[in-house]
């Protein structure tokens, strides 16, 4: 793996995580994260959507007019989605129906239009994918930390395996909207504290040149 | 979803399945917005005008369209579209008759195109079979629960400006925080009226 591929992965993943470091996309990771496996699919069909959207912005950048470039870029995204949504439905309807509209809200996912507008807008297509592929990573990283804890403290089990025992009070609060808001609020502040901002490594950077 | 009330859609939309505190959408410019309440109410506005304007136009796409010619995969294009124009129709109208309220909403207008909630609300209009008085009623309810939920957010935010926040916690953290909050009141609603 080269330099510049590992720096593409760390940022997405870590340094500039999109969910709690740009509060990004935070809407549908509050709301399918309170199961592992839909945070599993939902996160799958983001990175399937984020890797070959950034993808195609990026081959057809210096064919597009700038001033309707965003609406190219919906239109681009709203086709991966389509494909996502109609796959789900044929192969696996159930998680269709439990992931309910926010399927089609990967459309307006602003991780997406975020990695399109600011990185494949201007990079060649190959490093637009892997930069796709790692936001969708560091998204899916996120969801299923707090999914991880929200199951296990609501349902006690993981991906629908009881690991608490009948000794567990079902915490059903986990399950709850208000949940959700309180787990990604302790992780950003979690997250806050240990790693470092991206900001602050380059101006430290820039002194050190 | 033929017999149930209208206003029990309103009313349940603005407090029992409120977009933000139930349905989680909308969260990106509500806690970007949420700074200070002139801003909130202006973005709260746009945005009830919006979604009203949209799941009413989307209603009547997606139902004498697109469910005749068999097109009902194309919803997420068409639905998406219809919003992106409508927006674009409202910044023209809000700049020339309102530019005070254009210069403080700034980028915020153009980026009610990617505002979940409002797709989110043609989505759901959709799964859940509503006739066209419920869609209206709705939409114009997840409106007023947007602007209630962010005008309630920015006058708390004002209020604790001072207060010392734990570094790590400023900002995003602590408005989940007190959105959580927020939610647990407001489920208190809940045994009042549901749909879902």
């Amino acid at each position: 793996m080269s330099k510049k591929t590992k720096r593409i992965f760390q940022l997405g993943i870590l340094n500039d995580n999109p969910v709690f470091r740009q509060i990004l996309g935070i809407c549908s990771a509050l709301a399918v994260t309170n199961l592992m496996i839909n945070s599993l699919v939902m996160g799958i069909g983001l990175i399937f959507v984020t890797a070959l959207s950034s993808f195609t912005v990026s081959v057809l950048r210096k064919h597009t007019p700038r001033h309707i470039r965003m609406m190219v870029q919906t239109l681009i995204i709203s086709a991966y989605v389509i494909i996502v949504d109609i796959v789900l439905k044929a192969y696996y309807p159930s998680m269709s129906d439990a992931l309910g509209p926010y399927v089609g809200l990967i459309i307006t996912n602003c991780i997406i239009m975020g990695r399109c507008e600011s990185y494949a807008q201007n990079n060649p297509p190959s490093l637009a994918f892997l930069d796709g592929i790692a936001s969708g990573l560091g998204y899916t990283f996120v969801l299923l930390l707090i999914a991880f804890f929200r199951e296990l403290l609501g349902f006690g089990s993981i991906f629908g395996i009881t690991v608490m025992g009948a000794w567990w009070p079902r915490w059903i609060f986990m399950i709850m909207p208000p949940g959700a808001f309180f787990m990604l609020g302790i992780l950003i502040w979690v997250m806050n504290s240990l790693v470092p901002s991206e900001e602050k490594e380059t101006s430290v950077a820039g002194g050190a040149n | 979803m033929e017999n149930v009330n209208p206003f029990v859609i309103l009313f349940a939309s603005i407090f029992t399945s409120n977009m933000i505190l139930a349905n989680f959408l909308g969260m990106c410019s509500f806690i970007a917005v949420s700074k200070e309440i002139k801003t909130s109410l202006g973005l709260g506005q746009a945005v009830t005008f919006v979604l009203t304007g949209t799941t009413i136009i989307n209603y009547l796409v997606y139902h004498h369209v697109l469910v005749p010619f068999g097109l009902e995969y194309l919803r997420f294009i068409v639905f998406i579209i219809t919003i992106a124009a409508f927006v674009q129709l409202v910044e023209m109208v809000v700049e020339r008759y309102l530019p005070n309220l254009y210069y403080s909403l700034g980028i915020f207008l153009p980026l009610i195109t990617v505002n979940c909630a409002i797709l989110g609300v043609s989505l759901f209009m959709v799964i859940r079979d509503y006739t066209f008085i419920q869609s209206v009623a709705f939409g114009f309810g997840s409106g007023l629960g947007w602007l209630l939920a962010i005008l309630a957010m920015s006058g708390i935010r004002q209020k604790i400006k001072k207060a010392p926040i734990p570094k790590g916690l400023e900002g995003a953290g602590i408005t989940l925080f007190i959105t959580g909050l927020m939610a647990l009141a407001f489920i208190g609603f809940s045994g009042i009226v549901q749909i879902q």
